[in-house]
């Protein structure tokens, strides 16, 4: 890139590309004096040597290593030697310039390694305890009558899902009918004190949720109430605000051109709303419920409250204990049976599946969003 | 299908308007100022005037369109066919199926193929409508928009696929779908290109054979091309509400306008 010259200029291809290092400190009055085809070039660091660079750094590092040093300490030193070597180097031969962008995009980088380090080290450890338990067994046993080695997750499985899915049946009407209410109808007071509501239960301890439906259902039930159908209300007020929030968000970024358009057609407002608003924010607002969904799906205080903890496969969200897979793993952990590793085997297992879970939903969330969005091309 | 039989097969009949004494208000804020302009039936009545004036604001009060800012308000009488459009009990919704309107910037909905999106006026409102009359209306609306040539082969692609100038056709197509009486146009060449003005002006001289057509323009040269008629807004400094300063035939308009103002502005002294 830096070889290009104008046809016909004084620079030759050799131009000040292959000078020595001394001339290549140039300052503004220099560059002024200078043809203007030769201020378009700049010297660059060759390619290899950043490589070069970072093997002697990993040198210095296992040169620490062999030494006795801690493997945080060689690490740190490799990294330092890098950086500063990388910025001198860069500084003597390419300028300040280059040596501050060459310094900024390490430090960016190395941030975005130490960001992914915790992700990559949990699903590793996830998959790696957890994977092997999962056969055939696990998936269609339930608990019951289990002490030691063998069981499943049968029961707690369902669970997740007959909470989850009706924990969603009720809060995506409820939340996208607020956050159409907040964009499409509110202005001024209410819409402002329901906004600040939203965001205070965003805020919600998951907890005190759970402690929320069940002083409700107390009052219905009595003192001691367990039942399904109270973890799904504990989860959709954990679920209402985020459905509310990327709801609310998704429809703000459809143009307003577009429903002035549908007005100029003579179409009512709730069929514009419906018909051209919501098809446009559709795949957002799918996104959105998707990543709500896998947000509650893992809440364990709330169900260990209401749902309580059972060996038995329940389907019926409305009478007794319903196990959940967030509680499962908290109950093999908390009250291991003999041999205790089967049952933190077990435990792993669950998360595994839990993780599985969640991951496939952001998948379909993708997916979702892929197949919905307006398309600019057939 | 030719353009006589098409003309021949409409039913709706253009309308004239008359507009007497309008003040626009948005909030407390007038922002234009007793105008009293008729709009006459099958003709192009452009509205120009600098940038702020009111133009927009009086055009998008004819279908009451602005009424969905919040707090925007009319007083005076706006009569077409002779009723007051902003009788207490005039639905703003039948208004707007009457009076038809293309925006700044081509709009076109980005959910829906080309063919839906001409006949969105009639599906949005619910209207059933056999799949031989869709085609037969499709066919029609993008006819009468001088688009049938260039989308004939991928009606169902999406609208946003179409080139910015053609985006626009489709706009006008989706507008004279609905089969309106009066055509309202929003500055509708200012993001499109000279061969596109071009073509949307040739249009909107075929289009006034049927329809009441006012058009918002910042183009003088495209006023005095397309319209019969010509309405000069100005405004007399920032905050101030807008006024229509004079109006009357295009051709007198542009040689020997009664205003001083007028005579300024369309010659360029100011702007």
């Amino acid at each position: 890139m830096t070889d290009q010259t104008t046809p016909g200029g004084p620079a030759s291809p050799e131009g000040p590309i292959q000078s020595s290092a001394a001339d290549l400190q140039l300052d503004h009055d220099d560059l002024a004096m200078m043809p203007f085809e030769e201020q378009l070039h700049s010297p660059r660091l060759p390619r290899q040597v950043p490589v070069w660079l970072g093997a002697a750094a990993l040198v210095v590092g296992a040169g620490l290593l062999s030494i006795g040093a801690g493997i945080a300490l060689s690490i740190v030193a490799a990294w330092l030697t890098f950086a500063l070597s990388l910025s001198i180097v860069s500084r003597i031969r390419e300028g300040a310039r280059k040596s501050k962008d060459r310094l900024a995009t390490l430090l960016v980088t190395t941030a975005f390694v130490v960001a992914l380090l915790p992700l990559v080290a949990l699903l590793w450890q996830v998959f790696s305890k957890g994977a092997p338990v999962v056969d055939s067994t696990f998936l269609t046993s339930s608990m019951r009558n289990v002490v030691g080695e063998g069981g499943g997750i049968y029961h707690a499985l369902w669970g997740t899902v007959l909470v989850t899915a009706m924990a969603t049946v009720m809060s995506v009407p409820i939340g996208l009918l607020t956050a159409i209410y907040l964009v499409e109808y509110s202005n001024g007071r209410l819409g402002r004190a329901i906004t600040f509501l939203v965001d205070v239960m965003t805020g919600i301890p998951s907890i005190v949720a759970g402690l929320f439906a069940y002083a409700l259902f107390a009052i219905f039930f009595g003192p001691g109430v367990r039942m399904g159908f109270g973890g799904a209300v504990a989860l959709s007020v954990l679920m209402i605000p985020l459905v509310v929030r990327s709801g609310e968000e998704m429809l703000k970024l459809v143009p307003h051109d577009l429903r002035e358009a549908s007005y100029a057609l003579g179409v009512p407002k709730w069929r514009t709303i419906s018909k051209v608003v919501m098809p446009t924010a559709l795949a957002g607002i799918v996104t959105g419920i998707t990543i709500a969904i896998a947000r509650v799906i893992g809440e364990t205080a709330p169900l260990l409250i209401i749902c309580g903890a059972t060996d038995s496969t329940n389907f019926n969200l409305f009478s007794g204990r319903m196990m959940t897979l967030p509680v499962y793993i908290f109950n093999q952990y908390k009250n291991p049976g003999i041999p205790a590793s089967a049952s933190v085997d077990r435990a792993w297992g669950a998360a595994f599946v839990l993780t599985v879970i969640v991951m496939a939903l952001s998948l379909v969330a993708r997916l979702v969003s892929h197949y919905f969005s307006p398309k600019t091309r057939a | 299908m030719t353009q006589t039989e098409y003309q021949s097969r409409r039913t709706n009949v253009a309308k004239s308007i008359d507009v007497s004494d309008l003040n626009i208000y948005y909030g407390s804020f007038l922002a234009v100022e007793g105008v009293t302009l008729p709009i006459a039936a099958r003709s192009v009545t452009a509205l120009i005037g600098p940038s702020g004036c009111g133009k927009s604001t009086f055009l998008r009060s004819l279908n009451r369109m602005h009424e969905v800012i919040p707090g925007a308000r009319v007083q005076g009488k706006i009569i077409i066919d002779g009723r007051d459009l902003y009788d207490a009990d005039v639905d703003p919704v039948e208004v707007r199926r009457k009076i038809g309107m293309v925006f700044q910037r081509p709009n076109p909905f980005p959910t829906m193929t080309i063919a839906d999106n001409v006949i969105a006026g009639v599906r949005l409102n619910g209207k059933r409508i056999s799949k031989a009359d869709a085609a037969e209306r499709v066919e029609r609306s993008l006819r009468g928009a001088n688009l049938w040539g260039e989308v004939k082969d991928r009606l169902n692609r999406p609208g946003a696929s179409l080139s910015g100038g053609q985006q626009q056709r489709l706009c006008i197509a989706r507008a004279i779908a609905v089969e309106p009486q009066v055509l309202l146009m929003d500055e509708p060449c200012s993001a499109l290109d000279p061969i596109s003005t071009s073509a949307i002006e040739d249009l909107i001289h075929e289009l006034k054979e049927n329809y009441t057509i006012a058009i918002v323009t910042h183009n003088m040269q495209q006023a005095s091309r397309v319209s019969d008629t010509t309405a000069f807004f100005n405004i007399a400094g920032v905050g101030k509400p807008g006024h229509l300063i004079e109006y009357g035939s295009t051709a007198k308009m542009f040689s020997n306008p009664d205003n001083p103002a007028t005579e300024a502005y369309i010659s360029g002294r100011f702007g």
